[in-house]
């Protein structure tokens, strides 16, 4: 048995926090990308034209059945492919993004679909417009539906962004490769590691609870 | 540099093995964990529900790669042991569907009412009778759509052993893509042989939840 010393890690607090804020900002970047590839794709699916809904859906499974280390891969070398160098954070960020909206189309895709039909002809009949029932009739019950799996997917994302360390994106995962090669503390390491990304998707989690509280306060039925 | 070859292939193939490899020994250990998990998240005592419901929220938070690191590279460090490659993947991704499968199945168990339970409680049988001949074949119907949907997870998170150098498909694949200087090529047939293998999966476990919508 190994004695513990977190003690030579200290020296590296701030490669830590600045891998923590690097993260943090991958994932806030992908899931703001890949929320508005997932509208979209929602909007095709729902009502778009049918030739546009065979590319969507391709989209949409292709990413499901693959898994993000290899769409990675492939977004980091499909670029230069046609001449142009990515900086490993913004393919990461392509890519996870590309990896979220997949997720979240299917995800806004059958909140919208829960709201039954009869609810949506009971709105047509206050004779507003078709806009209008979708933005006060549909709309609001579905976002409540689809709260719970955005926020649960966006931890996944938060958790699945370490992966980008694999095309040396420096992210948090990225630090500890770093720190780890430097002083050889590998239990100490991962161990601290898995910690901290415990903590954010705890902080996560306690977060979007307490604003889904707020933001869904009316009640469910009668 | 030479061009993507039969050789290639058969290293995709051999890598694939290791793959349904790694889903086989992640399955043969981390289903009956997993099991045990749920049980003890349904178990009439508070502590053990709490206790494993910890348990579960933390590995949950924790990702993948990090889980495969910390056994493959930490823990031998700080045992001062040496474990081998396969071994090491094997606890981690145990583990992952250990936690993943415990909290499928205990929404399965859940699910099947309560009044069930009572049901063959009056029958006299022992506690684990009860689980295994009345509540389980109906959680495990209930639970089946999720599980095959994780079946899929778990076969491209095996993706990530190639990070700690374990030669399954994707590290085969990053073999090729060194040798031939082909990444795109290489990585597309690389996902394409993960997209044959999971989307039947999808489509079966899509299939088993509509029929289970439509048979209640």
């Amino acid at each position: 048995m190994g004695n513990l010393n977190f003690r030579p890690l200290w020296r590296y607090e701030d490669a830590f926090i600045e891998g923590i804020l690097n993260t943090l900002w991958l994932t806030v970047i992908a899931a703001g990308i890949g929320l508005i590839i997932a509208i979209a794709c929602a909007a095709i699916l729902r009502s778009g034209p049918k030739l546009l809904r065979y590319p969507v859906l391709g989209y949409i499974e292709l990413i499901r059945n693959t898994p993000p280390i290899i769409q990675i891969f492939i977004v980091f070398f499909v670029f230069p492919g046609f001449g142009i160098r990515l900086p490993p954070f913004t393919a990461a960020s392509i890519a996870l993004a590309l990896y979220f909206g997949a997720y979240a189309a299917e995800i806004i895709r059958s909140g919208l679909d829960s709201i039954p039909r009869s609810q949506v002809e009971a709105g047509h009949c206050l004779g507003i417009s078709g806009f209008q029932v979708f933005m006060h009739v549909v709309l609001p019950p579905a976002l409540r539906n689809i709260y719970p799996s955005i926020t649960s997917q966006f931890v996944l994302l938060l958790l699945g962004t370490s992966i980008a360390s694999q095309i040396s994106a420096e992210e948090l995962f990225h630090t500890a490769g770093v720190v780890e090669s430097r002083t050889f503390r590998s239990f100490e390491i991962y161990a601290l590691i898995a910690g901290i990304y415990v903590c954010l998707v705890m902080a996560f989690r306690v977060f979007f609870a307490a604003l889904g509280r707020l933001a869904f306060r009316w009640p469910t039925r009668r | 540099m030479r061009s993507l070859s039969t050789i290639d292939l058969i290293a995709f193939a051999t890598g694939l093995q290791y793959t349904l490899l790694l889903v086989l020994m992640a399955l043969a250990f981390g289903a009956p964990f997993g099991l045990f998990l749920a049980l003890l998240r349904t178990a009439n005592m508070a502590v053990l529900r709490w206790a494993s419901a910890l348990f579960l929220q933390v590995v949950q938070a924790v990702p993948l790669l990090a889980l495969l690191m910390f056994f493959y590279f930490g823990l031998p460090v700080f045992l001062g042991i040496q474990i081998p490659a396969l071994a090491a993947v094997t606890v981690a991704f145990t583990i992952y569907t250990a936690v993943f499968l415990g909290e499928i199945w205990r929404g399965g168990i859940e699910a099947v009412k309560q009044t069930q339970w009572e049901a063959a409680a009056s029958l006299g049988i022992s506690r684990w009778q009860q689980f295994r001949y009345v509540i389980a074949p109906q959680a495990f119907k209930i639970a089946l759509p999720a599980t095959v949907g994780f079946l899929v997870q778990l076969i491209k998170g095996t993706s990530l052993a190639a990070v700690v150098g374990f030669i399954e498909l994707t590290r085969a694949g990053q073999l090729a893509s060194a040798a031939t200087f082909q990444p795109l090529l290489v990585y597309s047939v690389v996902a394409a042989i993960y997209f044959a293998i999971c989307f039947p999966l999808t489509l079966w476990s899509r299939n088993l939840e509509t029929r289970l919508n439509g048979s209640r």
